[in-house]
């Protein structure tokens, strides 16, 4: 009997823990009684949330114990204030006394807040030290990503440290976001609102794809759940061997698509027949059209 | 200041770093110790190829040259906005090189970062910000973005922006804001060779950055709160 | 911002389950809402901040109709909103009332 789906796209934070952990097992630190808000945004006149826009605690997932931030898009884009950052960065320095079976960072963010500018790079910085450090323990982190702000700025780079990324075909990963780009650059260098070759650049399946993401699930709670208690074994390890490997797979990259215009012609180049219609395919059908071209690449 | 001139005041004693386009490697002297230097000039734009050299040159430390101290000489715009780094993923490869500073910092290489001409968001991110001690020349610029996209994406009127910028640490860019947050440990007026040698001999510590930003008034609530979450609520 | 406070005589209610809830973002068009247990002498007080100026009165009487339908003491309402129409924000008074009477998980 299939399970009745649960869009991650269209659910809050907060439903997204609900139904991701065990029933019942989601405690919060600083909950929203707690009133920690963000000092900066009073200022300048702007609302203020009462979990300064990210959900932290503790729970469980399929009864391992885990650490977990959820990130509300809705608010401010899920970008990372002061305290924003600071119950993220807790929380992975939580993880080094815990131990936790893993921690899982549901990231849905355009970086850092710009509104709180300075405090939120340095916020950002302090995320990544805090992540980096817990690479070196055995304690695995996963990304979760697959919300409608999909995962920008300082906080695309927190992905990418990692140890594995779980991507929704509707979620969306990078580093600049095509608006910013079309500012600065103009319409020609990146149409932000072609939403085809915005989902064909930073979208789930074009990430899973080139490497960006080790896993593509459909738009389910469900799914994200199913796939991040399977990767509850896996690890990245930070050492010298693995990064030089890694060196040699981002240069391969580049020298391997260096000069493509488009993801399609990248998914061409990769084997795939017809890349054309890949944006067009469910999630089911286009592992079944990927797989052949991707065959001893993955994971 | 230009590279040649702040090489020539960090390393009296002589220095071996180059310069191939907007990236800067190799090492220098500080009395009997080689330290490794790597960094960007040219307030470059670090896209996916920059990277990947920069990333590149902090493994060849770390392979070759165990233990050596690793000096990160910042001058960047930040990262370069094009749809072809989106596309090949630009936040990877910059990830990988913040991984690459974290394994050298694992293995006992002192970490320290000095921005000695500009350093904005993304591309300080992912180096200068990850050393063990931060540094910054005074006259340097860092800031998070230039106040006109910055306009158009929060939808604040640039006038109010720049009204803020003139008043408010958290918002203006600049070294002493930064300083006053608790994002860089120190401002190098003067005496490179000695501040950097006083640098070296430092104790590697965990990221003090929050308790900095406390003691300098500039963040009065980022080490409070993760000390709150690290902390309660057990069992 | 206009920050609003209003207070309404209590009735009885079963005692929750749960200490507080919380529902909705802060999201344009859109309100979070903290319900809690609060010793205030059977009385329910509400505390709004609100992005959107002038609309008191709608907000009073939003919330004398949420009151008068559902039995509230010693409760503790807080809303941060960013111009919510009465129809949401009675809405999320509803599921914030549901969520705090669900039985603590």
């Amino acid at each position: 009997m299939n399970a009745l789906r649960h869009s991650y796209y269209e659910a809050s934070a907060r439903q997204r823990l609900t139904v991701l952990l065990d029933a019942g097992s989601f405690h919060e630190f600083l909950p929203p009684a707690a009133r920690v808000t963000s000092p900066h945004l009073p200022a300048l006149g702007l609302p203020v949330a009462f979990d300064d826009g990210v959900v932290v605690g503790r729970g469980l997932l399929d009864r391992h114990p885990v650490l977990v931030a959820a990130q509300e898009g809705g608010f401010l884009g899920g970008a990372v204030g002061e305290v924003h950052g600071a119950k993220i960065t807790g929380l992975l320095e939580r993880a080094l006394a815990d131990k936790p079976a893993a921690v899982l960072l549901l990231l849905e963010s355009g970086g850092v807040r710009l509104h709180e500018a300075n405090a939120g790079l340095i916020a950002v910085s302090e995320i990544l030290r805090a992540l980096l450090a817990l690479r070196a323990t055995h304690t695995p982190v996963l990304a979760l990503i697959g919300g409608t702000y999909g995962c920008f700025g300082g906080m695309g780079i927190v992905a990418r440290c990692c140890d594995a990324v779980i991507m929704s075909e509707v979620g969306r990963l990078g580093l600049s976001g095509p608006e910013v780009i079309e500012t600065v650059a103009g319409v020609e260098e990146f149409d932000s609102r072609d939403r085809a070759l915005v989902w064909r650049t930073l979208g789930g399946k074009h990430r899973y794809l080139l490497g960006e993401a080790q896993r593509l699930v459909a738009d389910d709670i469900g799914a994200f759940r199913a796939t991040a208690i399977e990767l509850l074994t896996t690890r990245r390890p930070l050492e010298l061997a693995a990064l030089e490997a890694e060196q040699a797979r981002l240069e391969a990259r580049l020298a391997r698509y260096g000069d493509c215009r488009d993801a399609a012609d990248i998914w061409a180049r990769l084997g795939v027949p017809r890349p054309e219609r890949l944006p067009l395919l469910d999630e089911a059908e286009f592992h079944q059209a990927v797989a052949p071209a991707l065959a001893g690449t993955k994971p | 200041m230009n590279a040649d001139d702040l090489l020539r005041q960090l390393f009296p004693a002589g220095h071996a770093v180059q310069r191939r386009g907007d990236l800067l490697a190799g090492s220098g002297r500080v009395d009997n110790e080689t330290v490794a230097v790597v960094g960007t000039t040219n307030h470059a734009y670090i896209g996916v190829e920059l990277a990947l050299q920069l990333a590149a040159k902090v493994l060849a430390v770390v392979r070759e040259h165990p233990g050596r101290a690793l000096l990160l000489l910042v001058d960047t715009r930040g990262q370069r906005l094009s749809r072809r780094d989106e596309l090949l993923g630009i936040n990877g490869y910059l990830a990988h090189f913040a991984e690459c500073l974290e394994l050298a910092r694992r293995r006992g290489h002192r970490l320290i970062s000095l921005v000695y001409a500009e350093a904005v968001s993304g591309g300080f991110l992912a180096g200068g910000m990850q050393a063990d001690a931060i540094c910054a020349l005074p006259a340097a610029e860092v800031q998070v973005m230039n106040l006109p996209p910055m306009a158009r994406v929060t939808r604040i009127p640039l006038e109010r922006l720049e009204e803020l910028s003139r008043h408010s640490p958290i918002f203006a860019p600049g070294v002493e804001n930064f300083f006053r947050l608790g994002g860089i440990h120190e401002i190098w007026p003067d005496s490179l060779a000695a501040r950097l040698k006083a640098a070296l001999g430092a104790d590697a510590v965990t990221d003090q950055r929050r308790e900095l930003g406390y003691e300098r008034g500039g963040r009065r609530l980022a080490a409070e709160v993760a000390r709150r979450v690290r902390e309660r609520d057990h069992g | 911002m206009e920050h609003l406070d209003f207070d309404f005589p209590g009735r009885p209610m079963a005692p929750p389950a749960r200490s507080g809830a919380i529902v909705g973002v802060v999201s344009s068009g859109n309100l979070e809402v903290l319900i809690e247990q609060a010793p205030l002498n059977g009385t329910c007080r509400v505390s709004i901040d609100t992005a959107v100026q002038g609309y008191g009165p709608i907000w009073q009487a939003v919330l004398a109709d949420f009151v008068a339908r559902h039995a509230l003491a010693d409760v503790r309402i807080s809303i941060n909103d960013v111009g919510a129409t009465p129809a949401v924000v009675g809405l999320r008074l509803v599921q914030a009332l549901e969520e705090l009477q669900q039985a603590a998980r």
